[in-house]
């Protein structure tokens, strides 16, 4: 009934005297203190009926099952409420935000679970011997602290270091091509592109393993057995996508202005993007190439059917079975005694911690670009930003100065 | 438009500036030698990615003919059981492709509603600041690596899952998917391994739906509210009509990823072969998926080997053809025209 207060509405609502009028008129979004105490009325009465019903009247109920129930009956209750105070299409909307907002929180819980369980279970194994050791004469009755991942971890670097030098340069090309060239071919190769990035780890390792592993089985040639190069191999077919769409995106932030004075300058297409499109973006090919390392770093799949693992260490990429950090927890964690376990549990936390400090790396790198971006290219958009963000910041000592 | 502009109606032989012909000048590009290398080696590079891709199949086909060969195709694919140890063996993909499924929708089914709330809480209900931290958020979920998902979902939160899965079958046994067998374990089903699913699919989902989301012109938004409807309404009237295509084509590609989810099912299904054919039951012990039972079976002997390749190609063939719908369900739809998924 007062959910949309046309301007006649409120027109007749001022006019009318207060005590004749039902409700005051106001804004759907208007949160006041009062709303406050009936969200948390409705959460405490909600909490409270479930505890009785599952606690009290019925047994055998879950934990789980007390929240859900909870939670549902504090949207049934929350509705009523509001629908009774200001109207049912309000009342809709103030129960839709809080769904969203809930659901948007829930999802937060997971990551921060699963970060917390790995550093708890990481830190009981987890010596300074672990990246100095290998897993030379450990036997399942040793203590969980002996030995270390110090190959894995060697493994790992020259495993995704190989496969950078690899992909690299092909993920530059391939991403100049879709980005700067005119060719017919451009749309079908962004289609492969994308497909490639959903193209499951696995078979990139499969691939390796039936081009090059399988045919020359017999031969016994190492280069051609199970070694770090071949896992290297499956790791740049999955940082390839990752790599070329993440730095074509980039290039297509490159104003085609510099592009254009460049080639009116007379350089050449190839200079132009040597010297020109490729300083401009720089920063974001940085974070394009951390993030293509992230991706690789953590996969386990494709190195299954290429390094396939080893407890010592070997140093050698091109021959010899090799591990590698996430081969080494996937290793360690189904084999049955727990020292083991925790061994692999403390390889989960140096892996957790490595694609952390280069999440961050990513996200500093890429804050980076996006603020010299702002300030180099949109003169007049940087204009409007510098003149928004000090009035924003004096208007709040404004505000706070006035009512006193 | 680099190199060496021609102009193919050269009028200035002799300067005749008063009844000059106006002729259209057609403009064509002579690009210089370095510039004719340069067009080549990126095009290369832009071809070969896609050669990559079809030798991948072509080589997974020529590898596993073995195993095709010998099984037939059509029997490989519509056989559900995959058994090597008697003579002469009998495997088959479909016991693992319906796992497979099972497993992607059961995380499509969660990821989906999470995702399309998590975007709109990111594009319409938060500052630009608290943006910025969810977006950082969701983000950061999609960098934890699959084998760590894996390893928390198969020893920390199966425990936590049990219950909700016995309640489940206990209170919706009647439907046929919630059934379980009366004596059967409630851990490795396909119901836990879904739920670990949807926690990696929902940021790439997410992102999906959120750029869509984003792009939903002001002008509408505003007038939707003009006219005064609340947040919800407009929401509801303008938001989801317009990024349709984009929750559908996100909730494929998720689906995509779901399907190629290797590490985190291999940890938490059984994967044992002879429960192929029950894995109806998802809230039960049980179930193999094709890139989890591959995983599994690493360096096995020639013939198996041969069958995982069969198994691998099937899996390439499908999450393919999924991916390659959602980039055209996304691209063709209103809202998709400029995101890149």
């Amino acid at each position: 009934m007062t959910v949309t207060e046309t301007p006649a509405a409120q027109a007749a609502a001022t006019r009318t005297p207060p005590a004749q009028r039902r409700r005051a008129p106001r804004r759907p979004r208007e949160f006041t203190t009062f709303d406050v105490w009936i969200l948390l009325g409705s959460l405490v009465s909600a909490i409270s009926l479930n505890w009785l019903v599952f606690y009290r009247f019925t047994v055998g109920a879950s934990f789980f099952g007390f929240i859900v129930g909870s939670y549902l009956t504090f949207l049934v209750i929350f509705a009523a409420v509001t629908a009774d105070r200001v109207g049912r299409l309000v009342a809709t909307d103030r129960v839709m935000t809080v769904v969203v907002v809930s659901a948007a929180a829930i999802v937060f819980i997971p990551l921060v679970l699963l970060v917390g369980y790995i550093l708890v279970q990481g830190l009981k194994a987890l010596r300074p011997n672990f990246f100095f050791n290998d897993q030379a004469g450990i036997t399942p009755v040793m203590p969980s602290t002996s030995g270390g991942g110090y190959h894995a971890i060697v493994g790992t670097i020259e495993q995704v270091g190989l496969a950078l030098i690899e992909s690299l340069p092909l993920a530059l090309a391939a991403a100049v091509f879709l980005n700067e060239s005119r060719s017919k071919w451009r749309r079908p190769v962004r289609i492969f592109v994308d497909a490639m990035s959903g193209l499951p780890s696995i078979v990139a390792g499969l691939f390796i393993f039936a081009v090059f592993i399988l045919p020359f089985a017999k031969s016994g040639n190492p280069l051609f057995g199970y070694n770090g190069f071949m896992a290297s191999l499956a790791l740049a077919i999955t940082m390839l996508p990752t790599i070329t769409r993440t730095v074509e995106v980039v290039l297509r932030l490159v104003p085609d202005g510099l592009r254009e004075a460049s080639l009116a300058l007379g350089s050449s297409r190839a200079r132009t993007v040597w010297s020109v499109v490729f300083p401009t973006a720089k920063t974001g090919m940085t974070t394009a190439v951390v993030l293509g390392i992230a991706r690789a770093v953590g996969e386990t799949a494709p190195l299954l059917f290429t390094a396939f693992g080893y407890d010592l260490m070997n140093s050698n990429p091109f021959a010899g079975s090799q591990e590698s950090l996430p081969l080494f927890v996937y290793r360690n964690i189904r084999k049955p005694d727990i020292s083991a376990i925790e061994r692999g549990f403390a390889g989960a936390l140096v892996l957790l911690l490595i694609v952390l400090v280069l999440f961050a790396i990513a996200r500093f790198f890429g804050r980076d670009r996006s603020k010299s971006k702002k300030r180099a290219s949109r003169v007049s958009l940087s204009g409007l930003k510098s003149t928004f963000t000090p009035s924003r910041s004096t208007a709040s000592p404004a505000k706070e100065a006035s009512p006193s | 438009m680099s190199g060496t502009l021609v102009d193919e109606n050269p009028t200035d032989e002799a300067p005749r500036p008063e009844g000059r012909v106006r002729t259209k000048r057609i403009v064509t590009e002579v690009p210089s030698a370095v510039d004719r290398r340069f067009n080549f080696i990126t095009m290369a590079a832009g071809i070969s990615v896609l050669v990559l891709l079809l030798l991948v199949g072509l080589f997974l086909l020529i590898q596993s003919s073995d195993a095709l060969g010998e099984t037939g195709i059509f029997t490989f694919l519509t056989r559900t059981e995959w058994r090597t140890d008697v003579q002469p063996a009998r495997i088959g993909v479909l016991g693992l492709l319906t796992g497979t499924v099972l497993v992607a929708l059961v995380a499509i089914v969660i990821a989906v509603p999470f995702s399309v709330f998590c975007a709109l809480a990111i594009t319409d209900y938060s500052t630009a600041k608290r943006r910025k931290w969810m977006v950082g958020v969701v983000d950061l979920l999609a960098a934890v690596p699959s084998l760590l998902f894996g390893l928390w979902g198969f020893l920390y939160l199966s425990d936590k899952i049990v219950p909700i899965s016995l309640w489940l079958s206990q209170n919706f046994g009647f439907i046929p998917l919630f059934k379980t067998e009366s004596d059967a374990s409630l851990t490795g089903s396909i119901f836990i391994a879904g739920i670990v699913v949807a926690l990696m699919v929902l940021p790439i989902i997410t992102s999906v739906v959120r750029e869509v989301f984003s792009q939903t012109p002001p002008g509408e938004k505003e007038a939707a509210l003009a006219l005064g409807g609340t947040r919800w309404g407009m929401i509801r009237t303008v938001v989801f009509p317009f990024g349709k295509g984009g929750i559908i084509g996100g909730s494929m590609l998720g689906l995509g990823r779901a399907l190629g989810e290797t590490i985190a099912v291999a940890l938490l299904l059984p994967q044992v072969p002879q429960k192929i054919g029950e894995s109806i039951h998802i809230l039960q012990n049980g179930g193999a998926t094709v890139s989890g039972f591959i995983a599994n079976r690493a360096g096995a002997d020639s013939f198996t080997t041969s069958g995982l390749l069969a198994a691998g190609l099937v899996l390439f063939i499908i999450t393919l053809g999924t991916n390659m719908i959602a980039s055209v369900v996304v691209s063709k739809s209103r809202s998709g025209a400029g995101v890149d998924i």
